[in-house]
């Protein structure tokens, strides 16, 4: 049996990954990367995180036999893991925690973030309200709009957002005005980075920080049913729930992984966020992977109904996942999405997040494939509070 | 060509005791038709080199002044194809070397044997690239390597010693110090650390050294360039010849040398 072990040294995932950042931000990444290592060997530091992951975020998650949902779609037994039932309302906290103790442990009294959906706006400014971190967040003008009750959100738990104008205001380019705000105050700043995205260690730390996920599912499932799932599914934006879900069964060859990217206006048109399908690399954010982009290598606007997956890069991880094959890329359009939200509201009482919406209308499509002796996890990213306004106006347009 | 022309023109106006003075021009800024025509005006006004930016949507080593002007030249959907073009059409009218400043995606996308072959072309003597740290550099270093294209690398303020000294001694042309912690622009001061990082970085380094980001006046033109060799200046040439301003570019050159 061969053992997963990426990223390498150098943190890259096959050709994916690495650490493409200008000079100023090197010794930063370096020192992130030591400072990590020694964090994840010292039990004391595991246990504090475990502390907060238990009594703050209120884990363990339970994965939920959709019974409904099961009967309704006729096809495999299905499960939820119900990220959607920590603390902010989303798997982002598992991430902002772990990062956010390591600022402290690096030292460092000062926290920039990006946000697109405001999850992870939300998740690391309410872990650096806890710890006593300053923080601020960059957020696209249009996201802002998108996604007003997070930016209020924030402004309570004492953050600072700063609204993006640059290109589309939208994720890629408040990513790149964090990382420029990065560049200005490495000296005491760290940047919470909200997906297994940007430059090495971002990727490694944010899936493992977000493998709680995986681990737990794996775990309930086994301690349940006696044996794995037959298959998983999680949307992906950057892909940290996603990773999170997927990484403890990567070496389980038997349990088939999806991964959803978004479909916005349709694959046909050049309205959407799924890089994967026509995998095409470049260099964004400071890693190597697949990006929307055009021949001279300008990065191209990513469009989807769900701010979480507005993005044209993924993680270096499902990159090179996407080229072994180990995990399924597919897509699901704005339609699809806003259909399966309320599909799941009204079977099971449960109003996904547009993001995870996404791995539901997929979850319809794949049970349709698979039989009652099978079982499905869907990983429930987050809950969809903070899409109800938006998902109201979508629903009277029509 | 290349390298060897960039030593040789740098160590020429060095023996005349030339403070260096290095612009910084975005490419397809105005419409790549004014290229040649600020180029040769540059050369004119006493250039120590040219540094011709490729526009890249996603600029995150640039402040709001270059983005801006990358922007206005993505408008003209300016492509590394064509300033490589544009480049090569003139090359014989120019005797100041020729530095292409680009971030790593156009350049990975074009193909990094083909990019060095039309470097080579369109008579490019060196290469600037912000996002491409030592830690990645292998990934085009036998190209320029082979066609004797000078790579110029960045120091940091945040550099250590150590990653300063393996900087310097890979370098090509000259080392450009990077005078700020952030993003390119014009700034009003430097952190009063700045002397001692560049006379430190100065002591290290073989090839000439060159303070950039942020230099907008031919007093830090010239303070800066006193504890090296000289100064990169970007924000303040785009701006000026944006407002159509040539003359004060000569002004802020010639005062600056
Ligand atoms: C609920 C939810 N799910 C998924 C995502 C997408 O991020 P990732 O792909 O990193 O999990 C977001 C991002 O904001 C989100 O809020």
């Amino acid at each position: 049996m061969t053992t997963y072990t990426m990223p390498d040294a150098n943190g890259r995932f096959g050709e994916f990954g690495g650490r493409y950042v200008p000079e100023t931000l090197m010794p930063a990444l370096l020192e992130l990367e030591k400072a990590y290592g020694e964090a994840i060997n010292d039990p004391a530091f595991v246990e504090e995180l475990h502390y907060y992951l238990n009594q703050y975020i209120g884990r363990e998650t339970p994965l939920y036999y959709a019974e409904n949902l099961t009967k309704k779609l006729g096809g495999p037994q299905i499960y939820l893991k119900r990220e959607d039932l920590n603390h902010t309302g989303a798997h982002k906290i598992n991430n902002t925690i772990g990062q956010a103790l390591l600022t402290l442990r690096m030292g460092k009294k000062k926290v920039v973030a990006e946000t697109g959906a405001g999850q992870h706006g939300v998740a690391t400014a309410t872990v650096c309200s806890l710890l006593g971190l300053e923080c601020v967040v960059f957020m696209g003008e249009e996201d802002m709009r998108r996604q007003k009750l997070n930016v209020f959100r924030m402004e309570l738990l004492g953050a600072e957002v700063r609204s993006v104008k640059n290109g589309s205001g939208t994720l890629k380019d408040a990513v790149n005005d964090a990382l420029r705000y990065w560049v200005t105050n490495v000296e005491d700043t760290h940047y919470i980075l909200g997906s297994v995205v940007g430059p090495h260690p971002f990727p490694k730390i944010v899936r493992d920080f977000q493998s709680v996920i995986g681990k737990e599912t794996k775990q309930q499932i086994l301690k349940q049913d006696g044996s794995l799932p037959d298959a998983v599914i999680a949307c992906v934006g950057g892909g940290s729930n996603a990773m999170g879900m997927f990484y403890p069964f990567i070496e389980d060859k038997q349990v088939r992984l999806y991964g959803v990217e978004a479909g916005g206006a349709g694959l046909d048109t050049n309205q959407h966020a799924s890089v994967l399908v026509n995998p095409n690399p470049g260099i964004l954010h400071g890693t190597m992977t697949n990006l929307l982009q055009d021949e001279h290598g300008q990065i191209q606007e990513a469009f989807s109904i769900s701010a979480g997956l507005d993005y044209p890069g993924v993680g270096p991880e499902h990159s090179h996942l996407n080229d072994t094959g180990r995990v399924i890329y597919v897509s699901i359009t704005d339609d699809e999405a806003v259909t399966a939200l309320q599909s799941l509201s009204q079977t099971e009482g449960i109003i996904p997040a547009l993001e995870s919406a996404h791995a539901i209308a997929y979850a319809e499509k794949l049970a349709a494939e698979m039989n009652s002796d099978q079982r499905l996890v869907i990983c429930l990213s987050g809950r969809g509070d903070k899409d109800v306004e938006q998902i109201k106006q979508v629903l009277e347009e029509k | 060509m290349g390298k060897e022309k960039l030593d040789n023109y740098l160590n020429q106006l060095q023996s005349e005791n030339k403070n260096l003075f290095v612009p910084y021009i975005m490419a397809g800024d105005g419409g790549l038709d004014n290229l040649e025509e600020r180029i040769l005006f540059l050369q004119e006004c006493g250039a120590a080199a040219i540094e011709v930016g490729i526009p890249f949507s996603d600029p995150v080593a640039d402040g709001p002044t270059i983005q801006n002007a990358g922007k206005r030249s993505l408008d003209h959907a300016t492509t590394l194809t064509a300033v490589l073009d544009k480049l090569a059409s003139f090359k014989e009218k120019r005797i100041v070397p020729i530095i292409v400043m680009a971030y790593i995606n156009p350049i990975y996308k074009y193909g990094v044997e083909s990019f060095a072959d039309s470097c080579v072309q369109a008579g490019i003597d060196g290469l600037i690239i912000p996002d491409l740290p030592l830690e990645e550099e292998a990934m085009v270093t036998d190209a320029l390597q082979h066609r004797a294209i000078a790579l110029i690398r960045l120091a940091a303020l945040t550099s250590s010693s150590e990653r300063i000294e393996t900087l310097a001694h890979r370098s090509e042309g000259f080392l450009y110090a990077v005078t700020v912690t952030g993003t390119t622009g014009v700034r009003s001061s430097y952190e009063s650390k700045v002397k001692t990082y560049l006379q430190q970085v100065k002591q290290q380094s073989p090839v000439p050294v060159l303070a950039g980001f942020g230099v907008s006046t031919n007093e830090q033109a010239k303070e800066l360039g006193s504890y090296c060799d000289g100064v990169v200046v970007g924000s303040k040439i785009v701006d000026l010849f944006h407002e159509g301003k040539t003359e004060q570019i000569k002004q802020l050159i010639q005062a600056s040398i």
